[in-house]
């Protein structure tokens, strides 16, 4: 219980981080550490105390493994929060270019 | 017991990679989160995630780093500061105090209802011949996800190379 | 390789990547035929064998690199990556229906068993493999050109 407790404290750090800072890498670094807060919590969701990991052996007993269930859908959703990371650096570097800082109160003008 | 230590160090590093002024230094803070979550991984006994996060962790440092060397931003605090931090700090103690009033009703650590998984443990290995469980499901059971993760990737290939091209043009005479 | 001292990281550097890389590619290229026995799978082997290339690039330079993997190769391969695991998820119609699993099972722990799924993660190595490294090439030759 305290556990999720703690990791939702880490979501909600990285939600501060989105929320107050100028600072455009800042801003990127609090949402990989909400990914990385959310992908924990999923997998301490299907623990199960003095459970084998999910790979069958020739001698073992089948059913006490923990839930694999959890982790194929986490597996999946560490690979995306990877690409999504790669596409806002590369847009953040275009901003660079084009404007001269990452501060995002200066960068409030839409040019054509 | 160990899995407390680990999530109270990863918190101390969140707040050091939210606050400190360096930009490379909040940047090797966030790699120190990453590694500390493989670890967890590691306690929660999932080898297959351990190693994808941390491989990509790897990867996700070196395209950050390249990103933010050589430029950095002097901090300036102006105006309504205080009214600024103090609503935000208020909106996460409220959020904090309901997500601790509904998790009480998950069932507790350690005794999870499997109630879906079940079929896919007993007829895992007779119906696909795999003997890694997870990847029966990535690849069998529900591989459409799959695809669609794939279709994923491409996407944001495609929208790096359209963003960062530099277009050259052929002057007509 | 050429040792240009100009380029590229110090001569240490260079002597360790000669002897590692190759390493490395071997690893992921382990990790992802060995998928459905140990854990592992397409993606992780995918990024260690992306991993690999950028290692090659930071320790030679930017032309060592794209002389081995260009930026045409490195796109039309992840586009046959894709299409080789689509045309596989299309070949379960000639036993029923969207994605089954119609080659032979043979029996557990052997490398030869299970199916389609040691084809699909071939598949979605080779995708995700150089798909990462078209990403890191992308944002390299934008720094140098300007």
């Amino acid at each position: 219980m305290t556990l999720y407790f703690l990791c939702l404290m880490l979501f909600c750090v990285g939600l501060y981080g989105v929320l107050r800072k100028r600072n455009l890498v800042k801003i990127i670094v609090g949402l990989g550490i909400m990914e990385y807060a959310m992908n924990l919590f999923f997998v301490l969701l299907g623990y199960r105390f003095d459970g084998r990991a999910p790979i069958v052996a020739r001698d073992q007993n089948i059913l006490n493994m923990v839930d694999p269930l959890p982790q194929a859908l986490v597996l999946t959703s560490i690979v995306i929060g990877l690409a999504v990371t790669a596409l806002i650096i590369s847009i953040a570097i275009r901003i660079y270019e084009k404007y001269g800082t990452f501060d995002i109160t200066k960068i409030k003008k839409l040019k054509g | 017991m160990e899995l407390h230590i680990l999530l109270i160090f990863m918190i101390f590093a969140a707040i050091v990679a939210i606050e400190v002024k360096d930009l490379l230094s909040s940047v090797i803070a966030v790699g120190a989160v990453g590694f500390a979550l493989c670890l967890a991984f590691l306690i929660l006994k999932a080898p297959d995630l351990a190693i994808t996060q941390l491989v990509v962790e790897i990867l996700c440092l070196i395209i950050l780093i390249r990103a933010t060397i050589n430029k950095d931003l002097p901090l300036v605090i102006e105006g309504r500061w205080i009214f600024n931090t103090v609503s935000t700090l208020s909106f996460i103690a409220i959020f904090l105090l309901f997500a601790w009033l509904a998790l009480k009703e998950l069932p507790g650590f350690g005794e999870p209802i499997m109630a879906v998984v079940k079929k896919y443990l007993q007829e895992g290995v007779s119906k696909t011949g795999s003997v890694n469980i997870v990847t029966a499901v990535i690849l069998d059971f529900r591989a459409y996800d799959t695809l669609g993760e794939a279709t994923v990737l491409f996407t944001s290939v495609i929208g790096i190379m359209a963003i960062l091209r530099r277009p050259g043009r052929k002057k007509r005479e | 390789m050429i040792d240009n001292p100009k380029t590229g990281m110090t001569l240490i550097v260079k002597t360790i990547t000669r002897l590692t890389v190759g390493l490395i590619l071997l690893f992921g290229i382990y990790i992802i035929l060995h998928g459905h026995l140990s854990p592992g799978g397409g993606f992780a082997g995918g990024v260690i064998v992306a991993l690999s290339f950028v290692h090659l690039m930071l320790a030679f330079g930017k032309d060592v690199a794209i002389s081995k993997v260009s930026k045409n190769l490195a796109s039309n391969l992840e586009s046959i990556g894709a299409l080789m695991f689509l045309s596989i998820a299309l070949l379960g119609f000639l036993g029923g229906s969207f994605f089954l699993n119609i080659l032979p099972k043979g029996t557990p722990f052997n490398l030869f068993s299970a199916g389609i799924i040691p084809l699909c993660n071939i598949a979605i190595g080779i995708k995700v493999g150089v798909g990462l490294f078209a990403i890191f090439l992308t944002l390299v030759i934008v720094e140098k050109s300007k």
